[in-house]
């Protein structure tokens, strides 16, 4: 128990700090319930799969900077195909078009032996004119099934977005974490070279992951669209963001350290820290100084810590 | 690490191997050629836009389209000198682009309040808001360079949060400055749209401020640490070097440059905008790495990053000229970059 605690520290102390940030929620606007929890769910879920996806390349040694254009291809090409065919077949060629996105990223990688960052900044250009191509103005529709499948809440207090993140996460994170592939994730962002010669597919498991990134920001798309009805063809304001919710979720930026659970819970920090002060009244403007300011801040402090660590 | 293996036995390694190490070690060589070939193919595409002479104007070679294309280059490539520098040291300086938009905005919007708030004559206010507005940018820089340095946070995320923090700061003084409207000094624009002998007058700026860089990189004392420490930042700190000063002066350096940057392209557009020099950012950035700098640090130039620039907006004309729907001109924009810096790769087989 204490082991998991000392291992999870990160994690554990976020969770703390989600829970306080709650509690401060409460306290200011004492309506604030199951509503109030199922509309913040629902608000945090494209950066919440953005920051996951990211998260996954980022343990795996690398960045994707192309993450929110992804997202935006996947959105529109949902919305088009919609137009013409159910939901249910539309979602799925979405998802493997945002595999193929994914892994078009990591093979290019591989291939080019270019570093990820220049290759992904690249691809957001890429992607970005991608999405344009498909659809030059916001437009497409979304089955009204699916936007009801984020709305509400079937259990009490525990919004159906926040099931929805969670059985996909588990669907497609925790059986990779499970088998030797997640270890081969790990391996390749601790130390490639000793990967590869423990007999990990290093090219391979890279491509891998830059496509389970590229299925997790399809499902972002995705989840963006059912939040607003419309496909946008113009990336939003994820790519920042699921950087900072990665970094602040414990992962290490260099690779082969953190998790999943994390970065999550990060994406709700951040995402509460906007509620309060929107709720406090506080000028939209200023909310981004105090999430720029707590990204910096918090980033510094578990660079101290760290720092601190590996001294001693 | 394998450099001396490398120099050993490049007397005994096959042509094409030596050329690849030859253009290693002079990455403007391969680039100047590149640029010729895209401007000869831009010359193919729409006959007479390059050399005048062949649609019979008087002109061999249009001054216009040159000092077009240079004027346009220059900022590009001033941000990517931020860049350059700071990938020297393994980093990179994602708040540039924020930087001098803020730096713009600062100057465009102090000018009037300073003259007709405090009384200060005309020219005493514009150099006074040009002075602040580089300070402005000093400021972001040495908050980098403190959390670069200092704390050891990783620069991406530095610079992506200073960044942040700087445009939330950018829109609440938009706020109080609102009714004041805008002046951008005369001196400003006559760099940014003025023209000497059909050149830029950005030229004015741009010639001492390459010197300068170029000199900073190559002579000084502060650019052999740059290079030393993106090297091997361990073995430089064991020789002695104070690796957070160096990113601190560092830092700070960039973001007056990304500040100065703001202040011309600011003189060029005459629209000072929330967002104005935003899309120069990560363009510097593909800029600096066509121009053969490597953004794990010890390698880099900035002559390569001026090419680099030119490059990427002989790159847009052409795109413009096809007059392909402005989706397809992002994505092969991007698809360029890759396959420049792939290119690049491959052929003197550096990272």
């Amino acid at each position: 128990m204490m082991r998991v605690a000392q291992n999870n520290a990160w994690v554990l102390g976020l969770l703390l700090l989600l829970l306080a940030l709650l509690g401060v929620t409460k306290l200011i606007q004492p309506g604030f319930g199951a509503t109030g929890l199922e509309s913040l769910a629902r608000a945090a879920l494209p950066f919440a799969f953005a920051t996951a996806g990211m998260a996954i390349v980022v343990i795996a040694g690398g960045i994707d900077l192309s993450i929110a254009s992804i997202m935006a291809v996947c959105g529109v090409t949902a919305a088009v195909l919609m137009q013409s065919m159910g939901a249910v077949p539309a979602v799925v060629l979405t998802l493997c078009l945002g595999a193929v996105m994914g892994a078009i990223n990591g093979g290019l990688i591989v291939l080019t032996r270019v570093p990820d960052i220049v290759v992904t900044l690249a691809m957001l250009f890429v992607w970005e004119g991608v999405a344009l191509l498909i659809l030059s103005s916001p437009g497409g529709v979304v089955a009204p099934g699916l936007r009801a499948l984020i709305t509400g809440s079937l259990v009490p207090y525990v919004p159906n977005a926040l099931l929805v993140i969670a059985v996909t996460i588990s669907l497609v994170w925790l059986p990779v974490r499970r088998a030797r592939l997640g270890l081969s994730i790990y391996a390749i962002g601790s130390d490639d070279l000793a990967a590869f010669r423990s007999g990990v597919n290093v090219g391979l498991t890279k491509v891998i992951a830059y496509g389970l990134a590229g299925v997790l920001a399809a499902m972002g798309g995705l989840s963006l669209i059912m939040l607003t009805g419309i496909g946008e063809p113009v990336p939003g304001p994820y790519l920042l963001a699921s950087v900072a919710a990665v970094v602040l979720g414990g992962v290490v930026l260099g690779g082969g350290r953190g998790g999943l659970l994390g970065p999550i819970i990060a994406v709700f920090v951040l995402r509460i820290i906007r509620t309060i002060l929107t709720l406090a009244a506080v000028d939209p403007n200023v909310t981004t100084i105090v999430e720029g300011v707590i990204m910096v801040a918090v980033v510094m402090l578990g660079a101290v810590v760290t720092y601190r660590g590996v001294r001693t | 690490m394998s450099d001396m293996r490398i120099h050993a036995d490049a007397t005994r390694a096959a042509p094409l191997v030596r050329f690849g190490r030859y253009l290693a070690d002079n990455p403007v060589i391969p680039l100047i050629a590149f640029l010729l070939l895209l401007i000869v193919v831009l010359e193919v595409m729409r006959p007479g836009i390059v050399l005048p002479v062949r649609v019979g104007r008087a002109e061999v070679i249009s001054s216009f389209w040159v000092g077009n294309l240079i004027k346009f280059a220059i900022p590009l490539a001033m941000l990517a000198a931020c860049q350059v520098l700071t990938m020297l040291t393994a980093g990179i300086d994602l708040s540039a682009g924020v930087v001098a938009t803020c730096a713009a905005y600062v100057c465009a919007t102090l000018t009037p309040v300073l003259a007709n708030g405090t009384g200060m004559d005309a020219s005493t206010a514009m150099v006074a808001s040009v002075a602040i507005a580089l300070l402005v940018g000093a400021l972001v820089g040495l908050l980098n360079g403190f959390g670069v340095g200092v704390v050891r946070v990783h620069p991406l995320i530095m610079t992506l949060g200073t960044g942040l923090i700087a445009t939330g700061c950018l829109q609440v003084y938009q706020r109080f400055v609102i009714s004041t409207g805008t002046m951008i000094p005369p001196f400003l624009e006559w760099l940014g749209t003025g023209r000497t002998f059909g050149m830029p007058n950005g030229l004015f700026l741009f010639v001492p401020f390459a010197l300068f860089v170029l000199g900073l990189m190559r002579f000084t004392g502060f650019g052999r640490l740059l290079f030393a420490l993106g090297s091997n930042a361990q073995a430089a700190k064991l020789s002695g070097v104070r690796s957070w000063q160096v990113l601190m002066t560092l830092y700070t350096l960039s973001g007056m440059i990304a500040a100065l940057t703001g202040l011309l392209y600011l003189g060029m557009i005459r629209t000072p905008s929330l967002s104005l020099a935003n899309p120069l950012m990560l363009p510097s950035v593909a800029a600096a790495v066509i121009g053969g700098t490597s953004i794990f640090g010890g390698r880099g130039s900035f002559a390569g990053a001026i090419v680099g620039a030119l490059i990427l907006r002989v790159i847009d004309t052409m795109l413009t000229l096809l007059q392909m729907p402005e989706g397809a001109r992002i994505a092969l924009f991007g698809l360029i970059i890759l396959l420049v810096t792939a290119l690049y790769v491959r052929i003197t087989g550096t990272r």
